[in-house]
């Protein structure tokens, strides 16, 4: 009989870890849908970048307020982690405190988490009084309605919730050391510290030891399960930041904003198109027809590169790019943050799709990222002026995929609009966008 | 004041034998656009008055494809690229300057990849640089204690991480500098990158250079400085649709300059 408890926790922790696998696996599968893209270059300046971007949070802390906030919730949940290890032993073997033989130093441990815990209970009530109350611009846009906007305040009544649940746990459990009861008294006396939770231990003074008993063990169990239901919420939610915010961080791109890649195969094509010695005719060389892409450009999530494809997981939808975009300022359809959503709803529509047949092909729902759900007049509306990517605090570049979905547009299917198609004319004719003539081009100088 | 501009041409260069120390790339907005030649013009000036030995491509020279890459027309970018990187090979040129963000970000990035690896700065970059060597000497003049709020131009900004070169002119000319609301890294476009210059706005409530000029007035300059012919004509449009043309100059950095020493 007193295994049981012990075997129960057994079976849910297992069947938390399970499921959690099974969706990193998924999330993997469809990551890897996206094209190739070499970023296994330059080892310690991303680690450094990853060391002062996710792990330091340089850019969140732009926004003060935010920041700061943001910043106790993220070091509140690391740190209070090491509490979960020694949650996951005690219910493993039965044990009560089983770190507290380091002695004194447990004590700090367990004073550090409550005030923790309390700090970012407050942090979290702070954030949605922004969020609802206040009603912060950035959270209220049209791409925020329904389920992203649930989707954020339920992680902030799960946190608040794990982090009442942790202190009561505390509360009931400083009261039961403190009248020696069986399974919580130590020899040494009472361990831990308990700066937080002794103001609540009162409140079960005057209750009978076995009720205390229970709301201690119910606070304790809600508290693991609750940890194991976050984990696997994760993946339906921008929540997955956490976990995803150093990959994306790491593998970010650390050459000039400014810079655009250049396609090769374009520059393959445009090298054979002006060599004068070239034969257009020629077989092409072993290997050459692996280096074309079917397409030039993106219409769909498997045109994207993984890169891309991460970052769409990793978006945390702050639309911090979204606050610092010149169209979305001035009206326009285009919202960065929504590139990157869109991107993730179409990618997890196909992952749908395989999860039913693992032959499954982008193209077969008659469905694609184009038109369903970017739309060109948003495509349009960016200037490229990069300030969603300065702007976004885990290395996300929505820029690019716009960029990729324009190639496609103009290269697949000559879609530009009429004005952009007369400028391109102009340049192919006359070397510039405008209708002059390239042999007038010094005249300024004649003009003084 | 109407002594004629001196000009010389990489061909002329090459005729004699010679190699300038830099070649002034000057983009299509700087040799076509009205507003923009005038930027032009008081580049070269200063560039003359000082005795800085350079020379253009004059008409070998071509868009350098960076209104096609944005509109996402690779081909053409790579196109007009590798002409452009053919003429400035033939001439062996190792030095460029250029008076537009959007010809420096291009060929400083997007080239090299594609055979094209030349030392590129920009105009603000090369005149701080002759100003440390003291061979620019930069006094007040007529902007002495004038309120002046930079633009940063994206390309050069954010693109390429240059915010300090333009300032420093400017604080040279002992303006009184006054930031906008959004600087630096945080600098609001002006509406034209990304090819938008060349079509009209989508759907919205506002321009984007209105936005922007509106910025620019809240912090009640006398002149908007600003550092790329595009951005100079999208603010100066701004302000005249603001009605404030009578008011609020829009000038390049490098036309400040030039006017302080009444060039
Ligand atoms: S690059 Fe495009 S999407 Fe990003 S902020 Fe600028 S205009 Fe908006
Ligand atoms: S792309 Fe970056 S800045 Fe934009 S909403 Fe996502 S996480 Fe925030």
């Amino acid at each position: 009989m007193q295994f049981i408890p012990q075997i129960l926790f057994l079976l849910a922790l297992g069947f938390g870890l399970v499921f959690f696998a099974r969706n990193v696996q998924r999330m993997r599968r469809n990551i890897k849908l996206g094209r190739d893209l070499d970023r296994s270059d330059q080892k310690d300046k991303r680690l450094s970048k990853m060391l002062r971007v996710a792990m330091g949070q340089s850019k969140m802390v732009t926004k003060p307020i935010a920041g700061t906030l943001h910043v106790i919730v993220y070091v509140g949940f690391v740190i209070i982690n090491i509490e979960v290890l020694e949650i996951i032993i005690d219910g493993l073997f039965g044990t009560h405190r089983v770190f507290s033989f380091i002695g004194p130093a447990y004590g700090f441990l367990i004073g550090s988490f409550e005030i923790l815990a309390l700090l970012v209970a407050v942090s979290v009530i702070l954030f949605w009084i922004r969020r609802n109350i206040i009603k912060i611009k950035r959270f209220i846009l049209t791409e925020m309605k329904g389920w992203p906007k649930n989707d954020a305040n339920y992680i902030l009544y799960i946190e608040l919730v794990l982090m009442i649940l942790f202190l009561t746990m505390n509360g009931a459990d400083l009261h039961l050391q403190q009248v020696g009861a069986a399974g919580y008294a130590h020899e040494a006396g009472v361990v831990g510290a308990f700066p937080i939770s002794q103001y609540i231990a009162p409140f079960f003074e005057g209750m009978a030891e076995a009720s205390v008993i229970v709301i201690e063990r119910a606070a304790w169990w809600m508290h693991i399960l609750g940890i194991l239901f976050f984990l696997n919420y994760l993946y339906y939610s921008k929540h997955l930041h956490i976990l995803l915010a150093f990959p994306n961080v790491y593998f970010s791109n650390l050459k000039p904003q400014g810079e655009f890649r250049n396609l090769e195969a374009v520059t393959d094509e445009v090298k054979m198109m002006m060599d004068p010695d070239a034969d257009p005719f020629a077989e092409p060389e072993a290997g050459d027809e692996e280096e074309m892409p079917e397409k030039f450009g993106a219409s769909d999530v498997q045109d994207l590169s993984w890169f891309q494809l991460l970052s769409s997981y990793t978006c945390t939808e702050c639309g911090r790019c979204t606050a610092e975009c010149p169209a979305n300022q001035t009206g326009k359809l285009l919202s960065p943050r929504k590139i990157m959503m869109s991107t993730r709803d179409r990618l997890e529509e196909v992952g749908e799709g395989l999860n039913k047949d693992k032959n499954f092909k982008p193209e077969d729902d008659g469905k694609q990222l184009l038109d369903d759900y970017i739309t060109r007049e948003e495509l349009w509306a960016c200037t490229t002026c990069n300030a969603c990517v300065e702007a976004c605090p885990v290395g996300i570049d929505p820029l690019s995929i716009i960029m990729d979905m324009r190639q496609y547009l103009v290269m697949e299917e000559s879609a530009a609009p009429s004005e952009l198609n007369g400028a391109m004319t102009n340049i192919e004719n006359n070397g510039a966008p405008w209708p002059y003539n390239q042999q007038d081009r010094l005249g300024w100088a004649e003009e003084a | 004041m109407s002594e004629e501009l001196k000009v010389p041409t990489m061909a002329q260069y090459m005729a004699e034998g010679k190699q300038p120390e830099v070649l002034f790339w000057v983009g299509c907005a700087g040799s076509f656009d009205d507003r923009a030649k005038k930027i032009t013009k008081a580049f070269v000036k200063i560039l003359n008055k000082i005795g800085v030995d350079f020379a253009v491509l004059g008409t070998e020279e071509s868009c350098t494809g960076d209104p096609a890459k944005r509109a996402g027309n690779e081909f053409l970018f790579q196109m007009q690229a590798m002409t452009n990187i053919e003429v400035l090979n033939s001439y062996e040129v190792k030095k460029i300057v250029t008076a537009c963000p959007h010809c420096f970000n291009t060929i400083k990035n997007e080239y090299p990849s594609l055979g094209g690896e030349y030392k590129i700065v920009h105009h603000t970059q090369f005149l701080k640089g002759l100003m440390d060597e003291g061979r620019l000497k930069i006094e007040g003049g007529k902007f002495k204690g004038k309120r002046i709020t930079y633009h940063d131009p994206c390309y050069l900004g954010r693109g390429n991480g240059e915010y300090e070169a333009p300032r420093e002119l400017l604080k040279k000319l002992d303006v009184e500098l006054v930031e906008m609301k959004s600087c630096k890294q945080k600098g609001l476009c002006c509406g034209a990158g990304g090819a938008q210059m060349f079509k009209d706005a989508e759907k919205g409530d506002k321009e984007v250079n209105v936005h922007r000029t509106e910025e620019a007035i809240e912090t009640k300059p006398d002149a908007i400085a600003a550092g790329c012919p595009f951005c100079n004509t999208m603010m100066t449009d701004g302000v005249k649709t603001k009605e404030k043309e009578n008011d609020i100059e829009v000038l390049d950095v490098v036309e400040m300059i030039a006017n302080a020493e009444d060039l």
